[in-house]
C-alpha cells in the first residue's frame, strides 16, 4: 500500500481508538483490510482507503478490522521483560517475609496473559516461594477457555517461544493443553470492570492492559480509582502501551505514581514506599529460550 | 532460485525462504519483504545450501532462513543439521515453518539448531511476532 494510505489509516485508527500502528506494520494493515477491499469491489488497498475517507460505514468496518483484539503470548514483550528484570526482583525483596506473590490479570480474555506470567514465575520464582494468578473477564465463555487451558495450533504460533511450547504444553488431539502445574497457579472469576469490584483482595501486580480503551472517560477514571485499593503498597499496575498517556483528574494523579521501567510505564500506589532498585543482572535472557 | 527485485542497501537484512511450495514461498516472501527483508528463495534444502555457499563467497549470507520440513532432495531437518556443522554460518537464524506439529519433532528441530518454530497454518502476525522475539525486527525481548 502507498505510504500515504498507511499514514491515513494509522491516523484514523489512532484518533478513534488510541491504538498505534507503527510504520513497520503496513503488512498487517494490508492483510486485515484486503478482505474488506475485495468485498467493496476496490481494485487495491489504496482505492479502498480512498473509499474509507468518504464512507462512514466503511470507515467503521475498517477500524473494527484493525482493532480486533487478537491475543498473543507475551504480548508486546516489553511488559514481560519489565516484570522479569525489574518488578520481580523488587517484589522478591519486599515479600521475603511471606514468600508469596499475587498477580491479577484483569480482562484476561482466553488466558494467554495469565499463563505467560505463570511461565515466567515458573522460571524465576525461587524455591520455597508460591504464587497465585487471578484471571477475570466479563465473558464467561472466555473464563471457560482459561479453565480448559487448551489452545489451537494457530493460537500457539502467536508469540510463544518454541521452547515454551515444548515445556509447558501437551498435545491433545489437534490442540495443546497447558501443563497442570501452571493450570493450578491460575484461578478464574467473573468480573465486569465497569461495575463495583467484589472482594477480590490485593495483588502485587495487576495487569489491566488494552482494556481501558473500550470504556468512556468517566468509566476509565472510576476503574483506576477503584483499582487503587487492590494493588499492594509497592505493587504495580500495568496498562496497555496506548493507555499510559491518559489525562487523569487531580485526585487520580495524586493516587498513582508513574514509574518508567524500560519502555514500560507502570503505575504504583502513591506513598507505597518504592525503594531504589538495586542493579540486578537481567533475567530476561532466559525469557525467550532463543539462543544468540 | 529467484532473487527479489528489491533495492539492496548495506543495512538490509536478508532472508532465505526454503519451501517446495511456490505458493507458500510467495506468502512468506510478502510477509518478510513487508518487514524490510531482502528475500531469496529455494525449493529444497540442497538448493538452499548452494545458495548459502554462493552467498558466503560474496559476503552476503542471509540473516534468516525460513525452513519447511518436508521437501524433496533434502528436507529441512537435514538442512539445519548441515548448516550447524559450519561455524561460519553460526550467526544465521533458523526458523522452521512446517505442518509438523508433534512436540517430539519440535524438540528435534530445536536440538539440531533451529531457533524458532512456526506451525502451519499461521497468520502473518505469527511470523512477525516470532521475528520480534528473535530480535530480527522491531524491539524484541532480546533487543
Amino acid at each position: 500500500m502507498a505510504p500515504a494510505s498507511f499514514q491515513l489509516i494509522a491516523a484514523l485508527v489512532l484518533r478513534e481508538t488510541s491504538i498505534v500502528y507503527e510504520p513497520r506494520k503496513e503488512y498487517l494493515v494490508e492483510a486485515r483490510l484486503h478482505p474488506l477491499a475485495a468485498q467493496a469491489g476496490c481494485a487495491d488497498i489504496d482505492a479502498y482507503v480512498r473509499l474509507v475517507t468518504s464512507d462512514p460505514a466503511e470507515r467503521r468496518k475498517a477500524v473494527d478490522a484493525l482493532t480486533i483484539n487478537e491475543t498473543s503470548w507475551f504480548r508486546d514483550n516489553a511488559p514481560y521483560q519489565a516484570f522479569t528484570d525489574t518488578m520481580l526482583p523488587e517484589l522478591l525483596d519486599r515479600r521475603a517475609d511471606r514468600r508469596h506473590l499475587s498477580i491479577w490479570s484483569a480482562a484476561c480474555s482466553s488466558g494467554q496473559e495469565a499463563y505467560s506470567i505463570a511461565m515466567l514465575l515458573d522460571q524465576h520464582l525461587p524455591a520455597g516461594w508460591t504464587a497465585d494468578i487471578l484471571a477475570t473477564d466479563v465473558s464467561t465463555a472466555m473464563l471457560a477457555r482459561v479453565e480448559a487451558g487448551r489452545y489451537s495450533q494457530v493460537e500457539m504460533n502467536r508469540g510463544l517461544p518454541a521452547t515454551h511450547l515444548v515445556k509447558y504444553f501437551t498435545r491433545v488431539g489437534a490442540e495443546f493443553e497447558i501443563v497442570p502445574t501452571l493450570r493450578r497457579m491460575v484461578r478464574t472469576r467473573h468480573l465486569n470492570l465497569a461495575e463495583r469490584f467484589p472482594a477480590v483482595g490485593q495483588y502485587d501486580v495487576v495487569l489491566l492492559r488494552n482494556v481501558l480503551i473500550y470504556f468512556d472517560q468517566p468509566t476509565k477514571h472510576s476503574i483506576l480509582r477503584r483499582m487503587h485499593e487492590h494493588v499492594t503498597p509497592g505493587g504495580y499496575l500495568l496498562l496497555g502501551s496506548s493507555e499510559t498517556t491518559l489525562d487523569l483528574p487531580p485526585d487520580l494523579n495524586a493516587m498513582w505514581e508513574r514509574e518508567q521501567i524500560g519502555r514500560v510505564q507502570a503505575h504504583r500506589p502513591a506513598g507505597g514506599g518504592a525503594v531504589p532498585r538495586p542493579a540486578a543482572p537481567p533475567l530476561s535472557a532466559a525469557l525467550t529460550g532463543a539462543r544468540p | 532460485m529467484t532473487q527479489s527485485p528489491m533495492t539492496q542497501s548495506p543495512m538490509t537484512q536478508r532472508a532465505l525462504i526454503i519451501d517446495d511450495s511456490k505458493a507458500m514461498r510467495s506468502i512468506l516472501r510478502r510477509i518478510v519483504a513487508g518487514l524490510g527483508f531482502e528475500t531469496a528463495e529455494a525449493a529444497h534444502g540442497r538448493e538452499a545450501l548452494d545458495h548459502l555457499e554462493a552467498a558466503t563467497a560474496t559476503g552476503r549470507v542471509p540473516h534468516l532462513c525460513l525452513i519447511d520440513w518436508n521437501m524433496p532432495v533434502m528436507d529441512g531437518y537435514t538442512f539445519i543439521t548441515e548448516v550447524r556443522r559450519r561455524p561460519e554460518w553460526r550467526h544465521v537464524t533458523l526458523m522452521m515453518v512446517t505442518t509438523e506439529s508433534e512436540q517430539g519433532q519440535i524438540v528435534r528441530a530445536l536440538a539440531a539448531g533451529a531457533h524458532e518454530y512456526v506451525i502451519k497454518p499461521f497468520t502473518p502476525d505469527a511470523i512477525v511476532e516470532k521475528l520480534e522475539l528473535l530480535g530480527l525486527v522491531g524491539k524484541g525481548v532480546l533487543a
